[in-house]
C-alpha cells in the first residue's frame, strides 16, 4: 500500500500517473479513469474526462482547457477571438463533470434513482455516407448492429452509398435493448470511434468517421473515378492508339469504347462484341450483372461473363481487348484467337499506364458521419426567454449556430434543425443522459445587443476574461 | 487540488461532490428547515473526504478475525456493516458509499423537524422518513426498471445497488442486485455481495486481477468481470439462482429486507417490501 505520493519506477514504466485532483491520490493504470470517473490515464498523461472546450479562432485551431494549475497566460490574445465552446459545459453542475445524470434526472413516479452505472441512451441520429462502389443492401434494408435494428439503407449518390442511422423510432419506439444498441453505435460514431454495420440482405461494414470503410473485411480504399461511360468519355482518347475495344465495368452503367460517343467521336471501328444488360444509349449498358463485391461493384469475378455474344461478322481475330473497372483495381488484356474467343495476354505498357490512371484518379473512400438533430423547445428556452425570437434570429443570421466551434448547418423550414460533420469537431465531443438525449454541445454566438433584444438572460452573461479566470486550465493541442 | 464543491441544483435539490463522492440531497418539510438541513449536510460534507483517506489503507484491508479498529464515523459505520460478512473475503470499501450516505443523512436531520430526506450518493441511498410519510425508489438498470416504495413503517431505511459496470469493480456477472436494507451501508455491503454471487463459469465471461486495472482496488488479484459475451439461458438462470439464494441466505440473517436481481433481462425478487418490475422488454 503506498500512501506515498511518489510512483514506483515499476509504477512510472507501467504508465501509471498519479491524480493529484483529489485527496484520494489514485494511481490510474493507462486507458483507465479514477475513481471519480473525472480523471483519466490516457497515453500516460492525467487527463480531465470531459474538458470545456475553447478554441482560439472559429477556425477550428483547437485549444482544450482542462483541469490543470496553469492559468490563462494570455498565449492567444488574451482570449480575444476564442470561442467556447458548449463541450464540457453541462447546463447544472457546478464542475463540468459526467454529471450524475440519472440520479440528478428526475423521473415520472419516483422521488429518487438507484442505479448501478449511468446508463446509454440518445434521441438523435446520424447521416453516413459511404465511398464505395461495393452493394452494401438494397434501398430500406435495415441496418443492425449486434443484431439489433439501429437504422436502414437509403438512397445511393454519385460512388457513394448513405445510411440513416438512429432517430427516435431505434431509440424508444423498440425494444428497450434495440434503444440502448442504438444509442451506443450513434455515441461511438459521432466520437470518431468504428462501428461494425451489419445490412440485411448485404454486406457488413465497418464504419469510422473520416477513415476508409471496410466491407466485408476488405478495406475500401478508393472510390471509382466515375461511372463506366463517363470513364470511357475522360480515357479514350488515351487508349484509342493502343486498343480495339475496351470495356469498363461498373454495376451503374458499363461502358462499351467503340459503340459510345466517345469512340465514335475518334472514329473507332465497330467491334462486335456485344456485352450482357440493358443498353441505355450507344456504348452504355444496365444491370450486366448482378450487384456485388467483384468487378466495379458487381458480382463479376471472371468479365468474359458480361460478354453475352461476340459477333463474327464484325469481329477479327487478334482483336485487342480491355476490361477494367471503374476504380482500375481490377483489369485483364485479352486478344480474339482464330475461333474469335478472348484470350488472356500480357497487358501493353502504355495499356496498363492508362489503367493506372484511372486508379490514380480514385478519390480515397471515406465514411462520413453528419450528426443531425434539432433544437427543441426547452433547449432554446435555456438561451432566451421567447424561444421562437432565436429560432428567427438563427433565419436571420445573427444567430450563428457551431457545435463544438465547428459552423452547422441549419436546415431550412421550422425549428432549428441542423447538421453538422463529426470529423471537425474535437475529440469526444458527444455524451449522453438517459432522457433519452444524445448531449451535443451547442453554441449560439451573436451580439450583445441582439442577445438583449431577443430577451436573452443578459443579466447572466459572463466575460471570457471570467470563465478563464473562474476555470483552471491546461493547454491541450 | 480541489475541494468540496457545493449546488443546487434548478429543482432545489442539493448536489455535494468531492472527488469520488458525488451526492444529491433532497429534503421534504418547511422552507426554513430545508435550508438548515442543507446547512448542516454542507457544512458536515467539508471533511468526509479527507478523514476517509486519512485510514484509506485499513479500509482497503480485507476483514479479518479481528474487528478493525478505525477513527473516522464513516469508517466506523463501514466496518460496523461489513463485519457480519467476515466468512468471505470483504474490506470495508464494500460499504463506503452507503456509508457516506448514511453519515450524510444523519448531519443533515439532527435537530431538523423534515416530513422525510434522502441522501443519494450514485444509487446508494440513505432516507430518512417521519411517521405517515413515503418515499419511492426507481431501480435503473437499462431504463426505469422497477420501483420500490418505502414508508414509515417498514424497517428500511437505505437502499443500494451493485453489479458488473459499475464504478466498482464486481466479481460476478450480475446488471444489477439492488438491496433495501436498515441503513444505506448495510444495504451497499450486502449488494456488493449478492452481485458478486451472480456468477457461473463460462468461457463468454473475461475476468482479470482487480489490480492490472487499478493499482489501488482493495479486491487485490481477485478476478473481476471485464466483459461478458452472450450467455445461454441455462448459465443465466443458474446464476441468478445462486445469487437469490445468497440474498435469502442474508435475510434469515436479518441483515437486509429485500433484493431485486437482473441478468440480461430477467429478474429475481426476494422480497418483503413490495418491489414492482416497471415493465417487461
Amino acid at each position: 500500500m503506498s500512501d506515498d505520493i511518489a510512483l514506483s519506477e515499476a509504477e512510472r514504466s507501467a504508465g501509471i500517473v498519479r491524480c493529484d485532483a483529489c485527496p484520494v491520490l489514485c494511481r490510474i493504470r493507462p486507458g483507465r479513469a479514477g475513481a471519480c470517473d473525472r480523471y483519466a490515464n490516457e497515453d500516460n498523461k492525467l487527463i480531465r474526462v470531459d474538458p470545456l472546450v475553447l478554441l482560439t479562432k472559429p477556425d477550428l485551431a483547437k485549444v482544450a482547457f482542462v483541469e490543470g494549475s496553469a492559468p490563462w497566460a494570455g498565449e492567444f490574445g488574451k482570449g480575444e477571438g476564442a470561442i467556447v465552446t458548449g463541450i464540457g459545459a453541462t447546463t447544472t453542475y457546478p464542475d463540468y463533470k459526467p454529471a450524475p445524470f440519472i440520479v440528478a434526472s428526475k423521473h415520472d413516479g419516483v422521488d429518487m434513482v438507484t442505479v448501478v452505472t449511468e446508463g446509454i441512451f440518445s434521441y438523435c441520429g446520424v447521416k453516413v455516407k459511404i465511398d464505395t462502389d461495393r452493394y452494401l443492401g438494397p434501398e430500406q434494408a435495415p441496418v443492425r448492429v449486434k443484431g439489433e435494428t439501429v437504422g436502414h439503407v437509403t438512397t445511393a449518390e454519385y460512388g457513394s452509398q448513405m445510411l440513416s442511422l438512429g432517430g427516435v423510432h431505434h431509440l424508444t419506439g423498440g425494444s428497450k435493448k434495440e434503444g440502448v444498441v442504438t444509442c451506443d453505435a450513434l455515441l461511438a460514431l459521432c466520437n470518431k470511434e468504428a462501428v461494425e454495420l451489419a445490412i440485411d440482405g448485404g454486406a457488413s461494414v465497418v464504419v469510422q468517421a473520416n477513415k476508409p470503410p471496410v466491407v466485408n473485411g476488405t478495406l475500401e480504399e478508393r472510390m471509382r473515378v466515375g461511372c463506366g461511360s463517363a470513364a470511357i468519355g475522360m480515357f479514350a482518347p488515351q487508349w484509342k492508339d493502343h486498343v480495339d475495344e475496351v470495356i469498363v465495368v461498373d454495376d451503374h452503367i458499363t461502358g462499351v469504347l467503340s459503340e459510345h460517343q466517345g469512340g465514335v467521336f475518334l472514329d473507332m471501328k465497330p467491334a462486335g462484341i456485344r456485352v450482357r444488360g440493358r443498353k441505355s444509349t450507344p456504348g452504355r449498358y444496365f444491370q450486366v450483372a448482378q450487384p456485388g463485391l467483384g468487378w466495379g461493384g458487381t458480382d463479376v469475378s471472371d468479365p468474359l461473363d458480361i460478354i453475352e455474344k461476340i459477333d463474327p461478322k464484325v469481329a477479327w481475330p487478334g482483336l485487342k481487348l480491355l476490361m477494367v473497372s471503374t476504380t482500375g483495381e481490377h483489369s485483364g488484356w485479352f486478344v480474339l484467337d482464330q475461333e474469335l474467343k478472348p484470350q488472356p495476354a500480357d497487358m501493353p505498357v502504355p495499356v496498363k499506364a492508362v489503367v493506372e490512371r484511372i486508379a490514380e484518379n480514385c478519390e480515397p473512400a471515406l465514411c462520413t458521419v453528419l450528426f443531425m438533430a434539432g433544437a427543441g423547445g426547452s433547449l432554446r428556452a435555456g438561451v432566451t426567454e421567447n424561444p421562437v425570437r432565436l429560432t428567427r434570429s438563427v433565419r436571420d443570421a445573427l444567430t450563428k449556430v457551431t457545435l463544438g466551434g465547428v459552423p452547422a448547418y441549419v436546415w431550412p423550414g421550422g425549428g432549428i434543425t441542423l447538421m453538422v460533420d463529426v470529423s471537425k469537431m474535437p475529440e469526444k465531443s458527444f455524451g449522453y443522459v438517459p432522457t433519452p438525449a444524445l448531449v451535443a454541445p451547442i453554441e449560439f454566438t451573436l451580439r450583445a445587443d441582439d442577445y438583449a433584444a431577443l430577451g436573452g438572460y443578459a443579466s447572466r452573461a459572463v466575460s471570457l476574461q471570467d470563465v478563464l479566470r473562474s476555470n483552471k486550465v491546461r493547454l491541450d493541442r | 487540488m480541489i475541494g468540496p464543491q457545493r449546488a443546487v441544483l434548478p429543482d432545489g435539490r442539493l448536489h455535494l461532490q468531492h472527488g469520488p463522492i458525488d451526492l444529491i440531497i433532497e429534503a421534504f418539510g418547511g422552507a426554513n428547515e430545508i435550508e438548515r438541513a442543507y446547512a448542516q449536510a454542507t457544512a458536515r460534507f467539508a471533511d468526509v473526504l479527507p478523514t476517509l483517506v486519512n485510514e484509506l489503507s485499513k479500509l482497503r484491508a480485507p476483514i479479518g478475525e479481528a474487528y478493525p479498529l478505525l477513527q473516522g464515523a464513516v469508517a466506523r459505520r463501514m466496518s460496523r456493516a461489513v463485519w457480519p460478512h467476515r466468512a468471505v473475503y470483504i474490506t470495508p470499501m464494500a460499504a463506503v458509499a452507503g456509508s457516506v450516505a448514511d453519515e450524510m443523512l444523519q448531519a443533515m436531520v439532527e435537530g431538523r423537524t423534515l416530513d422525510k430526506a434522502y441522501v443519494n450518493n450514485g444509487g446508494d441511498i440513505a432516507i430518512h422518513l417521519s411517521p405517515g410519510h413515503s418515499l419511492r425508489a426507481g431501480i435503473f438498470v437499462q431504463a426505469l426498471d422497477g420501483t420500490a416504495s418505502l414508508t414509515h413503517d417498514s424497517p428500511v431505511r437505505g437502499v443500494a445497488t451493485s453489479g458488473r459496470g459499475g464504478r466498482s469493480f464486481s466479481l460476478g456477472i450480475a446488471d444489477s442486485a439492488t438491496v433495501l436494507a436498515e441503513n444505506a451501508a448495510a444495504a451497499d455491503a450486502a449488494a456488493t455481495l449478492i452481485a458478486n454471487a451472480v456468477n457461473i463459469d463460462h468461457p463468454a465471461i473475461e475476468r482479470r486481477p482487480a489490480r492490472e486495472l487499478d493499482p489501488d482496488s482493495d479486491l487485490r488479484d481477485l478476478p473481476v468481470t471485464v466483459a461478458m459475451g452472450a450467455l445461454p439461458a441455462s448459465a443465466i438462470e443458474e446464476a441468478l439462482d445462486r445469487g437469490a439464494a445468497e440474498a435469502r441466505r442474508l435475510r434469515l440473517c436479518g441483515l437486509i429486507d429485500s433484493a431485486a436481481i437482473s441478468l440480461a433481462g430477467q429478474w429475481r425478487l426476494v422480497a418483503v417490501t413490495p418491489l414492482v418490475a416497471a415493465r417487461a422488454g
